[in-house]
């Protein structure tokens, strides 16, 4: 397939495996086995056992008429929001907690940022019985304090990183220091389609149920498998790559990725990488990066803790250099805006990272024919205190 | 000329003292007043650190000097200006070390350039794999006369350290565990059989060990397996700002040397 990763881990000019020995021979063996892991009946078998009565998939396809009528056209949700824990994260968590235990991990480590990665990486290491430890920084621990208890209850560790701005790229960065220090015993569970390869292609491959029942569900609810088009919020965007997966190669399907714009991408506050970014090297992959001239990683900000990440993985940085997917940014007003019209149109409350897909559906031309998929990536539960204060219900 | 480098490992042998600090820390204008009182003080090679916002491989210490070091307004160009006339002062090799997204970001042949127009000897950018370096950069490395100095772990496999020692020239940077830098593991705690095990490989390359040195003792061990060993986090830690620094920095050299 033209958008697959190749043999040395890159999506065109980016990605690769920009490791320092330290990390050497935990990259190789994950490069050399992952694939004939995963791809195992066995492997496979479990997997999907787990994703349909464990994570509760297929997820449905909803079809949501009332904002479609807002809009003039045909809207579809897929509802991710409706998994176990309340995202797509878990999808990615279960498929490496199997390969962790094939290649005899005992102890998981994780990073993450709103909280949504951690919670579903603690279940997981509930499930399989794994000592699991999960590095948050320390502003997000504060913020997302009900989702550190959630852990703490499933049995992980979590310690907060008081380093750089104490937010996600900090918790990843001490996430990398702990499995070089831990070279033998661990396997670093990343939540999103970034850091060395092979990580931004197997947490692909693990997203991609996402597009691969998108698919049927069109066919049986639309007469077609191909929507017009198919959006989804982009941090480092694991949601958006499994959403694209199946559909990469049917070119005449437009993928938008959503980025965080914060208060607007002409600002410094702002996560919309590919708005503002430059090519670089950062958690071991070359991608776009928000960078000062001298090659400082900046500070990103977004109202959605999820997204708010300096880089981006380089599968996404690979399509929007060639044009296959198109990337647009929303305000964290713009998301909130979002989030109230479809919680009052249809009876749903969004994450405030999946209220970006849906705040594209403003700045787009659509046609009454055309069928939109949105993918609805987690629920909008962890966010209620956002949206009350600022709806000031 | 030949690569100081190379000069100083054929004319010492045993216990060489090489020191690692980060530029820019404690003061902004601390960097050629280290490096003078370091060479004054017995030091045989020193490692200028470039400070990134992100330093992965590194343990506290360095973390904490490299974010003082860019709020002091530290940067490469900066660096660079900073070190312009240090040939006209200071004889003992130079070796730059640091991330490779700033090094990617300011070019790497003009890194390259820079580097052979001051006089620096070498450059270690743990992030910047073997197989990349072959691919990309070589060409730039030895057109400057720059040596890419490579880490080998206790993990990395022996056709690995073979490819790694064809690859290198100046020496090999051991690191002594695995684990990022200034961790407080000592280096007695360490496999010696890793050691013997490279000691016997017959590597073309001369080898320094880096990681958890800290002190006399652990310095003098770590010698016993190589031509020399790296002191980082220990002497960041041991830098006073001010008035004090020099003293610092002679005292802390002094405690060091064999």
């Amino acid at each position: 397939m033209k958008y697959d990763v190749n043999e040395k881990g890159y999506y065109g000019e980016f990605g690769g495996a920009w490791i320092p020995e330290m990390m050497y021979a935990n990259i190789d063996e994950l490069r050399r086995r992952y694939l004939e892991i995963i791809e195992s009946p066995e492997f496979k078998n479990e997997f999907e056992q787990l994703l349909k009565n464990y994570v509760g998939r297929p997820s449905p396809l909803y079809f949501a008429g009332r904002l479609s009528e807002h809009y003039g056209t045909r809207i579809f949700l897929k509802r991710e929001d409706l998994n176990h824990t309340g995202s797509h994260k878990l999808n990615n968590t279960v498929g490496q907690i199997l390969l962790a235990q094939k290649l005899g991990k005992t102890r998981i480590i994780a990073e993450t940022g709103a909280g949504q990665h951690g919670v579903a990486t603690a279940t997981v290491c509930a499930l399989k019985g794994l000592k699991c430890v999960v590095y948050m920084g320390a502003l997000d621990v504060k913020r997302q304090a009900p989702n550190v208890k959630k852990m703490k209850m499933l049995g992980a560790e979590v310690v907060p990183v008081h380093s750089g701005n104490k937010t996600l790229k900090d918790a990843t960065n001490e996430a990398m220091r702990d499995w070089i220090n831990n070279p033998e015993d661990t396997h670093y569970i990343i939540g999103s389609v970034v850091g060395p390869h092979p990580y931004p292609d197997m947490v692909a491959r693990f997203q991609s149920v996402i597009s691969k029942e998108m698919k049927s569900q069109l066919l049986e609810q639309t007469g077609s498998e191909f929507p017009t088009r198919i959006l989804a919020c982009v941090g480092g965007g694991s949601n958006a790559a499994g959403a694209f997966y199946h559909y990469l190669d049917d070119e005449q399907v437009e993928l938008i990725g959503v980025e965080a714009a914060g208060k607007g991408v002409e600002t410094s506050e702002t996560a919309a990488t590919l708005q503002v970014g430059l090519p670089g090297v950062l958690h071991s992959s070359k991608t776009m990066l928000m960078q000062n001239s001298d090659g400082q990683i900046t500070e990103p900000y977004s109202i959605s803790a999820g997204l708010d990440y300096p880089g981006i993985g380089p599968l996404h940085s690979y399509l929007f250099k060639c044009g296959r997917a198109k990337y647009l940014a929303a305000t964290d007003e713009e998301v909130l805006k979002a989030a109230l019209l479809l919680t009052q149109k249809e009876g749903i409350i969004p994450a405030l990272e999946s209220a970006h897909a849906l705040a594209a559906l403003e700045k787009l031309k659509l046609k009454p024919d055309d069928v939109n998929v949105i993918n609805l990536s987690g629920s909008g539960n962890k966010d209620m205190e956002t949206y009350l204060d600022y709806f000031g219900y | 000329m030949k690569n100081r480098i190379n000069q100083l490992f054929e004319s010492k042998k045993k216990n060489i003292f090489s020191v690692y600090f980060t530029a820019g820390f404690p003061q902004l204008n601390s960097t050629t007043d280290i490096i003078h009182e370091l060479e004054k003080n017995g030091a045989d090679l020193i490692e200028i650190g470039i400070p990134f916002s992100d330093p992965t491989a590194d343990g506290p210490t360095i973390q904490r000097s490299s974010e003082a070091a860019l709020k002091n307004g530290m940067s490469l160009k900066l660096l660079f200006e900073q070190l312009k006339d240090i040939r006209k002062t200071v004889k003992i090799p130079l070796i730059l070390m640091g991330y490779f997204n700033p090094v990617m970001q300011f070019g790497v042949a003009a890194f390259c350039e820079k580097c052979r127009e001051i006089g620096i000897d070498g450059a270690i950018l743990p992030d910047l794999p073997l197989e990349e370096y072959e691919l990309h950069f070589k060409k730039d490395f030895e057109q400057n006369q720059l040596h890419n100095i490579l880490l080998i772990t206790p993990q990395t496999p022996e056709e690995r350290i073979r490819k790694i020692d064809a690859a290198s020239g100046g020496f090999i940077y051991m690191v002594s565990s695995a684990s990022t830098t200034g961790t407080g593991k000592k280096v007695e705690d360490f496999r010696q059989d890793y050691f013997e095990r490279v000691e016997q490989m017959n590597l073309k390359n001369p080898r320094l060990i880096g990681f958890g040195i800290s002190d006399r003792a652990t310095f003098s061990n770590a010698c016993k397996f190589a031509s020399g060993a790296i002191i980082g986090s220990a002497f960041v830690k041991a830098l006073e700002p001010d008035s004090g620094l020099k003293t610092s920095v002679a005292d802390f050299a002094k405690s060091i040397v064999l």
